[in-house]
């Protein structure tokens, strides 16, 4: 590609972005009249010195797949690690604003970010099943390790984790193998089932797919709509037919800010917004 | 250009001159142990393993009370030391970020380099002496497990940091987003991936203080009887080779070729010991 072009290209983007400014604040203010599972509220995230994330108003509708998507370094991990109160572990980072679930501040003083995590479930972007626990217990661990295996049968949670991942008939005669000794996508799978077991509320996908082949996608994504009947679903993805394929409501992040938000078929056919339009096409990101 | 003649004949010369090196190093090493294996082996029996030192000429006796000696002191060491080091190490690795943390790093290095008989010596002055600001502990295993804590702590220390270092950070991630606290994650999250790590740390550190000298002349002294408690001078068998081998009878400089074949063999033994209990429930290897 020819930078020179590029150049200016991106300083247009700047300007569409300045002038929309104002605007923005009003157009996101929108989405913010229905009932929200998860609600964040003028949320800014820094990295040191480093501005993650500006104001973002936005709101994440119960039992709905919402994807983010917007070109890479865009913020749309940072957001979905702010909900949980995982951004604030990396050393320097920090934030301001609230975080709602269910209308109770995440963020509030006092708020154990612990007991928060435990009802937000999240998935990252390279399968991460603990290598020294079979698949079993890596299933059992979040129940076991935060002392919440009381008056449960850890037998019947795991087999009701896997089944919802779709992973039991695969594994169910080899629960007692290493997590690791399966393949990338049963192991990505096995840490949906990890993250379930806990029953949180919402469920953070973090680039679930971007290190699995297209057939692993094609399940995780299968998995994703199928999850949204018991959980809300937030998915990070830089791939837009991803978006296209699992999410009823797409939020489109760019330099660290929320340009719009809609139903995915309405923001893909018919964006509001000219940097949206460009990034979907191509253009740019 | 040089050809290809050329080229392959440089390789060749490299391939022999790394294998030369290697020959070099290894080979002082394998003259030692054969002289320790060819000196040691005559004297090996279960009476010389089981009985008390004789007093020199026809009667050398045995070495029961230095082996009994090194092992209560390598296991009060162990007790002493192994948790203070690798809670040492896990502090450095997961909260060592910190200034404080930087500081605690410098020291714990200069510690792992420390001259061991100024360790002998600084633990004879605040813990064997009976007055001063001692303890007072006397000569005693005890006494002698404090000077050799203070050799393996900053080993362990350091090896455990760098092993837990080792372990990838997207795991401890995994941890704490399913709401698990931090120190539980560390516990058995962390420190589970990083065991065979750790306990090829723990065991080299146990295996060279195993056979440190030094710091146990001012510490336990040396004794010809077994056991006495913990409050009475105790053998060991670095200490048995080291004043055997300055008798000036030489059925006792043999009986320091034995012991030393025994230590060797007490620190091997520990090694497959500790590896075969590391090993995880499947029967494989910890990967490393």
């Amino acid at each position: 590609m020819n930078v020179q072009k590029e150049q200016p290209a991106r300083m247009t983007e700047e300007g569409v972005l300045r002038a929309a400014g104002d605007d923005l604040a009003k157009k996101t203010a929108e989405s913010t009249d229905f009932a929200a599972k998860i609600r964040s509220v003028d949320l800014d995230a820094w990295f040191g010195k480093t501005q993650a994330l500006k104001r973002i108003n936005l709101g994440i509708r119960p039992n709905k797949v919402t994807a983010i998507i917007g070109p890479s370094g865009c913020g749309k991990s940072t957001f979905i690690r702010c909900l949980n109160r995982m951004h604030e572990l990396v050393p320097g980072a920090r934030s301001s604003g609230r975080v709602l679930l269910d209308d109770e501040d995440v963020y509030a003083p006092g708020t154990d970010p612990v007991l928060i995590r435990r009802r937000i479930g999240m998935v990252f972007q390279k399968p991460n099943p603990f290598p020294t626990m079979s698949i079993y217990d890596n299933v059992a661990a979040g129940l076991k390790l935060t002392g919440m295996r009381r008056g449960k049968n850890l037998d019947d949670v795991v087999r009701n984790a896997l089944q919802q991942a779709s992973l039991w008939d695969e594994v169910k005669d080899d629960l007692r193998k290493p997590g690791t000794s399966i393949s990338g996508g049963q192991q990505q799978r096995l840490c949906i089932a990890r993250a379930i077991a806990m029953q949180p509320e919402v469920i953070l996908m973090d680039e679930p797919c971007s290190a699995l082949d297209p057939i692993a996608t094609a399940k995780v994504e299968e998995l994703m709509v199928s999850l949204k009947a018991t959980y809300t679903v937030v998915v990070v993805t830089h791939n837009m037919q991803q978006a296209a394929r699992v999410a009823d409501f797409t939020a489109f992040f760019y330099l660290g800010k929320l340009i719009e938000t809609g139903p995915t078929a309405s923001l893909f056919e018919l964006p509001k917004e000219e940097l949206t339009e460009r990034y979907l096409t191509g253009r740019f990101g | 250009m040089a050809s290809y003649a050329v080229r392959r004949m440089k390789d060749r010369l490299f391939f022999f001159l790394g294998i030369a090196c290697i020959v070099l190093a290894v080979l002082p090493l394998g003259s030692i142990l054969l002289e320790v294996v060819v000196n040691g082996i005559p004297l090996v029996s279960a009476a010389f393993l089981t009985s008390v030192p004789g007093i020199g000429g026809a009667d050398i006796g045995g070495i029961g009370p230095a082996i009994q000696g090194s092992l209560v002191l390598i296991g009060l060491t162990s007790l002493i030391g192994i948790p203070l080091g690798v809670l040492s190490g896990v502090y450095l690795a997961e909260y060592g970020e910190t200034r404080y943390a930087n500081v605690m790093r410098t020291i714990n290095d200069v510690l792992t380099e420390f001259p061991s008989i100024v360790v002998g010596l600084t633990v004879f002055i605040i813990v064997v002496l009976r007055e001063g600001v001692s303890l007072g502990l006397g000569f005693s295993p005890i006494s002698g497990a404090i000077a050799l804590s203070f050799i393996l702590i900053p080993i362990v220390a350091r090896t455990s940091e760098e092993a837990i270092k080792l372990v990838p950070n997207a795991l401890r991630e995994a941890s704490l987003a399913l709401g698990v606290r931090r120190w539980k994650t560390t516990m058995r999250v962390v420190l589970s991936v990083a065991k065979a790590g750790l306990v090829t740390g723990v065991l080299l550190a146990v295996a060279r203080v195993a056979g440190e000298t030094a710091p146990l002349i001012l510490t336990v002294l040396g004794n010809t009887h077994f056991f006495q408690g913990f409050n009475q001078p105790i053998a060991a068998l670095p200490l048995q080779i080291y004043t055997d081998a300055l008798a000036p009878d030489p059925g006792i400089q043999a009986r320091a070729w034995g012991a030393a074949l025994v230590l060797i063999l007490v620190v091997l033994s520990l090694n497959v010991v500790v590896r075969l209990a590391s090993r995880d429930r499947s029967g494989r290897r910890v990967r490393k």
